[in-house]
């Protein structure tokens, strides 16, 4: 009797594993909610869809003009002095008029950085242009990043006497809404990160030809007079 | 007196105990194995509307999560990109591929007005859970602890439960998923040997007074 009872028991045991499988497993079912308790509310999430607007979509595009709440509005936007103290604490798109927003100063271009440039704001430019522009104007910004190579043909080399020469408003504005076959990235570099990249790319055109010793700090000209 | 119960009814008492032993411990088994999310969520790996691979685009491409997944060190939503990321790249290479339909679609030729492209999603806490990716990744918690290798899979899966129970077991002891800062984003990081991991989480959970909450209102609130 026993006989039997462990050859359906191994028999079922077959069955609910062939079934079921193993933990792990890859599978394109959603996973089971047995009790959905409250896991879905219906409230509208980052990026969720819903049926009530026409395209499906829960965000809204925001109407021209809008300041986002909760975001650092124009005027609270750290001015020149304070800015290098603390200019990554809070989270800064803005779409304010002035020189800092727009890389404009009247009708023209305008140079030079919004905020002081230390140590720190190259750190964070090298960091940010690691991150959104080395894939394709390579790591020392001479055009040859690795999406260059795969097909996207027309990137430029970003030590070209014509950007060298560039005002820094005008790389700002190709930063935030891009040039001819380069797409913006204002959406996602926030204000400041924008400048500190713009600052790293200076010191990488100034790096390679065109650095004198008198660009070294004078703390650092010993040093490497030491190293030649 | 007749024989009432014939002979062979005398093992019965002690076989029914066996099977019924048996039984219930293959079904405690089965339920322990399968009833939890280590079996029902790991795995998850829906066919996505576009065929993007993190293989190609991280590994081989070398990209950073933040090219695209550009808000998670400054938010709680860990964004998937926009149209205009894809586009960045497309409006030049493969531009005509047919695996990209949904995302031109999207595009709508430069008008980004287009019916978003649906990616399915994956990973999704319930929504009484409150999680906040910035508050993870800037305090040393790499998202290869909680998402796994994505450099490596052609299509994303869930690589860890996400249940309760995962959550509090690393919070009890974060220093084994504590990495350097510069490393939070590098997939192919990995500590020489636990011990290395257990003694330098230990050291930046001193130093940077890392205190995950264990308590029911940090998560539920
Ligand atoms: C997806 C690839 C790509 C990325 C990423 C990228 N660029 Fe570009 N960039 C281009 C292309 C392509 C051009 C050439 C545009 C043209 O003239 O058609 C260009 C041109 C430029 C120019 C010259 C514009 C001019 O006036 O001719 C500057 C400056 C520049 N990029 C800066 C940046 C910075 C800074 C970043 C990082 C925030 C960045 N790029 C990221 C593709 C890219
Ligand atoms: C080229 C853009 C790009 C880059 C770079 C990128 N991702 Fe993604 N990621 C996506 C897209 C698009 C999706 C949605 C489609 C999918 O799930 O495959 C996604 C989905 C994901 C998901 C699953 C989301 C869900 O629904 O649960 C995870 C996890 C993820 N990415 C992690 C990473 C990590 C970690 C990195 C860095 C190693 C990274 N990604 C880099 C574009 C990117
Ligand atoms: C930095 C540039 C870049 C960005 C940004 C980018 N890709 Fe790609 N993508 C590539 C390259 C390069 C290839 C490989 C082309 C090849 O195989 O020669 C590729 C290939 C692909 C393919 C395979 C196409 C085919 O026909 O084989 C898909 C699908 C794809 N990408 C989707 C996406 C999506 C979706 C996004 C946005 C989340 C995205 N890509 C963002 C550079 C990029
Ligand atoms: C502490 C664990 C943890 C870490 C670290 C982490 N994630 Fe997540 N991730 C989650 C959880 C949990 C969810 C589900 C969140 C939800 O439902 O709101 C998620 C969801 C996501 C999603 C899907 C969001 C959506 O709307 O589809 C993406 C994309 C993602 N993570 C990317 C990343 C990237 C990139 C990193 C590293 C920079 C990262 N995550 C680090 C736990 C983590
Ligand atoms: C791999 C380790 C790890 C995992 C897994 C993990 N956490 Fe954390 N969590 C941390 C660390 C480290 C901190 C930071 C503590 C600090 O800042 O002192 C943290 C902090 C938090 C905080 C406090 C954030 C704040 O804003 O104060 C919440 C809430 C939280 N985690 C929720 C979750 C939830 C929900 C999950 C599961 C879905 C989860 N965590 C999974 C390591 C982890
Ligand atoms: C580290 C974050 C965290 C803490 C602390 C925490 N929870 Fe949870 N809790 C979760 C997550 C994540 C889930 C969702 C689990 C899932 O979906 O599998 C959850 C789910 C639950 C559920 C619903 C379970 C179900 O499936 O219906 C209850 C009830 C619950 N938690 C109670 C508590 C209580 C009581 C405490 C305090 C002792 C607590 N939680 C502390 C993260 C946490």
């Amino acid at each position: 009797m026993l006989k039997y009872f462990f050859t359906v028991f191994a028999f079922l045991g077959l069955i609910v594993l062939a079934m079921a499988g193993f933990r792990g497993a890859k599978s394109t079912r959603p996973p089971i909610e047995i009790f959905p308790d409250m896991d879905r509310q219906p409230k509208v999430k980052a990026q969720t869809p819903s049926g009530f607007f026409a395209n499906g979509s829960a965000a809204r595009p925001p109407v021209d003009g809008s300041v986002p709440l909760g975001y650092t509005m124009p005027q609270q936007k750290p001015v020149d002095g304070e800015a290098d103290a603390s200019p990554y604490k809070k989270i800064i798109f803005s779409g304010a008029p002035d020189y800092t927003d727009t890389g404009k100063m009247g009708e023209n271009w305008g140079t030079g950085l919004p905020f002081d440039v230390t140590p720190a704001v190259v750190g964070r430019g090298q960091e940010r242009y690691g991150i959104y522009c080395a894939v394709c104007h390579g790591a020392t910004g001479a055009g040859n990043g690795i999406a260059k190579q795969l097909g996207v043909a027309t990137v430029q080399s970003l030590l070209q006497e014509r950007i060298r020469v560039m005002s820094d408003g005008e790389i700002f504005n190709t930063i935030t809404h891009g040039k001819n076959t380069m797409l913006g990235y204002g959406d996602r570099i926030q204000v400041p990160d924008r400048w500190a990249i713009i600052a790293y790319v200076r010191a990488l055109q100034k790096s390679q030809g065109g650095a004198t010793l008198s660009d070294v700090p004078e703390a650092g000209r010993a040093k490497l007079e030491a190293g030649q | 007196m007749a024989n009432f119960f014939p002979k062979w009814t005398n093992q019965l008492p002690w076989k029914l105990v066996v099977c019924l032993g048996v039984l219930g411990a293959s079904v405690t088994a089965g339920i322990t194995y399968y009833f939890t999310p280590k079996y029902t969520r790991v795995g998850y790996q829906p066919t996505q509307p576009v065929p993007f691979s993190h293989a190609l685009h991280v590994q081989q491409l070398g990209m950073d999560c933040r090219y695209c997944h550009s808000f998670v060190e400054v938010a709680s939503h860990s964004n998937v990109p926009s149209v205009q990321t894809c586009m960045s790249c497309h409006t030049q290479v493969k531009a005509d591929s047919p695996r990209l339909t949904a995302v031109r679609a999207a595009w709508n030729g430069g008008k980004a007005d287009g019916p978003p492209v649906n990616w399915v999603r994956i990973h999704q806490v319930p929504d009484y859970v409150y999680f906040n990716h910035a508050a993870h990744v800037n305090r040393g918690v790499s998202c290869y602890s909680c998402h796994g290798a994505v450099n490596e899979m052609a299509v994303v899966y869930q690589h860890q439960p996400q249940s309760m129970s995962w959550c509090l077991d690393c919070h009890r002891a974060p220093e084994n998923n504590l990495r350097p800062p510069g490393e939070i984003y590098n997939m192919n990081w990995k500590a020489e040997s636990p011990e290395q991991q257990r003694e330098m989480g230990l050291k930046f959970k001193e130093e940077w007074d890392v205190n995950p909450p264990v308590s029911c209102g940090g998560c539920h609130r």
